[in-house]
């Protein structure tokens, strides 16, 4: 696994940057929920991808036609069906997972389209959310759950072990794992208990062949 | 009004322009235009390599005038002069703008009410049903005559963004973008069904004389007026006539009888009978012939995708939520096709309670994404 994720990524989230890592040169990528292409404009910049961007939010949207990025603006609740079979070599979705109404089919849908995926998203079974709900009683708000219980875009959160037991239940290949805190550094602890010190969850997925 | 012709906005006062073209065109059809005219307009001005030129295509009761005033009386501005302009959605301050009128169109091109050369009366009937792809390739004639390489932008509205698309498929090195607004690959049967129904009102009128009613010196006003009537209900959403009209009346009490009672009907008279004073109906007929045959997949075994495949142009789709006659699933059809192609696309889906007509409006979300795209070709070509 790759821990040395200090690059030169200039002005990039760095949760993108992290992504940015495992994306390699001349890819087609599909981003979901590409926010306003920062991701896209900057993989465009640096690894000369072609690709992709979903965003619903019309000024996102617009955003990313202002960084050149090709946006579409299309709801992700809606269906992917309109993607060929294996016609990016990478589908990204990040910090969006938690957000749609089916996150497990729209995984199986990633799945399909992409060679590889690359998931994001906010790991509910870190210590904090935890100690909110166990000792206080009250739905955790943090740097990586920002968003109180009623104006939450989040609507199926999950942890570390949920998400990797959905992987096992689909047969999904992990290819790669990690785990950072909201500041998106990682170190020893969070490698040896993941699903209890990180607090964003990064994952590269694949479907084997054989499925 | 007069003024208006002189503020800030406007590209002000303009006159037509006619290209003779003495060359002999081949049509779809199989005929032949042995020369032609084509009328277009020019706003802002042409740089020295002429790499700062966007052309624009008019869609059904469209013609060349798309921005301006013909003279200092004129009550109304060309048909898309909201967008068009100094500083405005398509800015004439960068931008060379050129807007033809089509042929077979009204008081522009050659079309169906010009003088036959050989007759020298009206074509009416004899003019040749013409096509999406014969307007772009007569474009294409105005195109070299003018002397630009490469259009920065093609830009068209409804049947216009069949006719941008058609551009990107058969000159895919004569333009840079390609923007498509409110369009469709290809006519539903509802969307062919409205247009017999307006093509039957027209050639049923007892003044239709089979085309030829120019020498008998009637229009077929009734049939002219009954198409527009639909048309304009196609042009406008449920929720849209509904916020104008309701069930207004207009004299504020039914009369039980069968003359114009309610908002609506007044509205759609109106609409009807001004535009027999401005339009043809044989080019109305041609006109819709036009929408009815486009089909750029057809060649390609119904597969749009492959009939991208040679296009290079980076497109921008943009459709209206409330747009029923072609509605956004048929722009995602095009953005699936050229996604599909690994064609350079974004795709605005703008909400909007107009309905068909939004394109020529400037609603923010449509405004902020057309200029910023159109902000990024202009830097693309240094204008």
């Amino acid at each position: 696994m790759n821990t040395h994720l200090t690059g030169s990524h200039d002005g990039l989230r760095d949760d993108l940057a992290l992504i940015s890592n495992w994306i390699t040169p001349g890819a087609r990528v599909l981003d979901l929920g590409c926010g306003d292409g920062a991701l896209l404009a900057h993989l465009q910049h640096t690894k000369q991808v072609s690709g992709y961007g979903l965003e619903i939010d019309p000024d996102n949207l617009i955003a990313c036609v202002a960084a050149g990025v090709n946006g579409l603006q299309l709801d992700l609740d809606a269906g992917l069906e309109q993607f060929e079979d294996k016609s990016f070599d990478f589908v990204i979705m990040s910090s969006a997972l938690q957000e749609v109404r089916r996150p497990d089919q729209l995984i199986d849908e990633m799945l399909r389209i992409g060679r590889d995926s690359i998931v994001t998203f906010p790991n509910f079974g870190h210590w904090k959310p935890r100690a909110s709900l166990g000792l206080r009683g009250l739905m955790p708000v943090s740097g990586a759950l920002p968003n109180r219980w009623y104006d939450t875009p989040n609507i199926h959160l999950c942890t570390v072990r949920d998400f990797e037991a959905l992987c096992r239940h689909k047969r999904v290949k992990i290819v790669q794992r990690h785990v950072v805190n909201h500041a998106h550094r990682s170190n020893i602890g969070m490698r040896t208990f993941p699903n209890l010190l990180g607090e964003i969850a990064l994952y590269q997925l694949r479907r084997d062949a054989l499925d | 009004m007069a003024t208006s012709a002189h503020t800030s906005h406007s590209v002000g006062l303009v006159e037509p322009q006619t290209l003779h073209v003495a060359q002999a065109m081949p049509l779809d059809c199989g005929k032949t235009l042995k020369r032609f005219d084509i009328v277009y307009e020019t706003y802002g001005t042409l740089n020295a390599d002429a790499s700062n030129a966007v052309l624009i295509c008019h869609a059904l009761s469209g013609n060349h005038h798309a921005a301006g005033y013909h003279s200092e009386d004129d009550a109304k501005p060309g048909w898309w002069d909201k967008c068009i302009g100094p500083g405005k959605m398509i800015d004439t301050d960068r931008f060379c703008v050129v807007s033809p009128a089509n042929l077979a169109s009204y008081n522009g091109s050659t079309g169906p009410s010009s003088a036959h050369p050989e007759t020298g009366r009206h074509y009416g009937p004899d003019f040749p049903v013409v096509t999406v792809a014969d307007w772009v390739r007569s474009q294409n004639i105005l195109r070299q005559a003018l002397g630009i390489e490469q259009w920065s932008a093609v830009i068209g509205g409804s049947l216009g963004g069949m006719q941008v698309m058609q551009w990107a498929i058969d000159f895919p090195d004569r333009l840079r973008h390609a923007v498509v607004i409110a369009a469709a690959p290809k006519l539903s049967a509802q969307n062919i069904a409205f247009n017999e129904i307006a093509r039957q009102a027209i050639v049923t009128d007892p003044e239709f004389h089979g085309g030829r009613y120019y020498e008998h010196d009637v229009v077929p006003r009734r049939g002219l007026m009954l198409a527009r009537m639909l048309g304009h209900i196609t042009y406008l959403s449920d929720e849209a006539m509904r916020a104008k009209f309701g069930r207004d009346l207009r004299d504020g009490r039914i009369s039980y009888g069968f003359d114009v009672e309610f908002q609506v009907e007044s509205y759609l008279r109106y609409q009807g009978a001004s535009f027999v004073d401005r339009f043809d109906a044989n080019t109305y007929l041609l006109m819709t012939k036009a929408l009815d045959y486009f089909d750029p997949a057809h060649e390609h075994g119904g597969d749009l995708a492959k009939a991208f495949a040679g296009a290079t142009a980076r497109f921008l789709v943009i459709s209206f939520t409330s747009d029923w006659r072609f509605a956004p699933e048929r722009s995602r059809e095009i953005v699936d096709s050229l996604v599909d192609a690994g064609k350079q696309v974004s795709y605005a889906e703008v909400a909007s309670d107009l309905g068909h007509d939004d394109f020529l409006l400037t609603l923010p979300h449509y405004l902020n994404t057309l200029r910023t795209y159109l902000d990024r070709v202009a830097r693309e070509i240094g204008a």
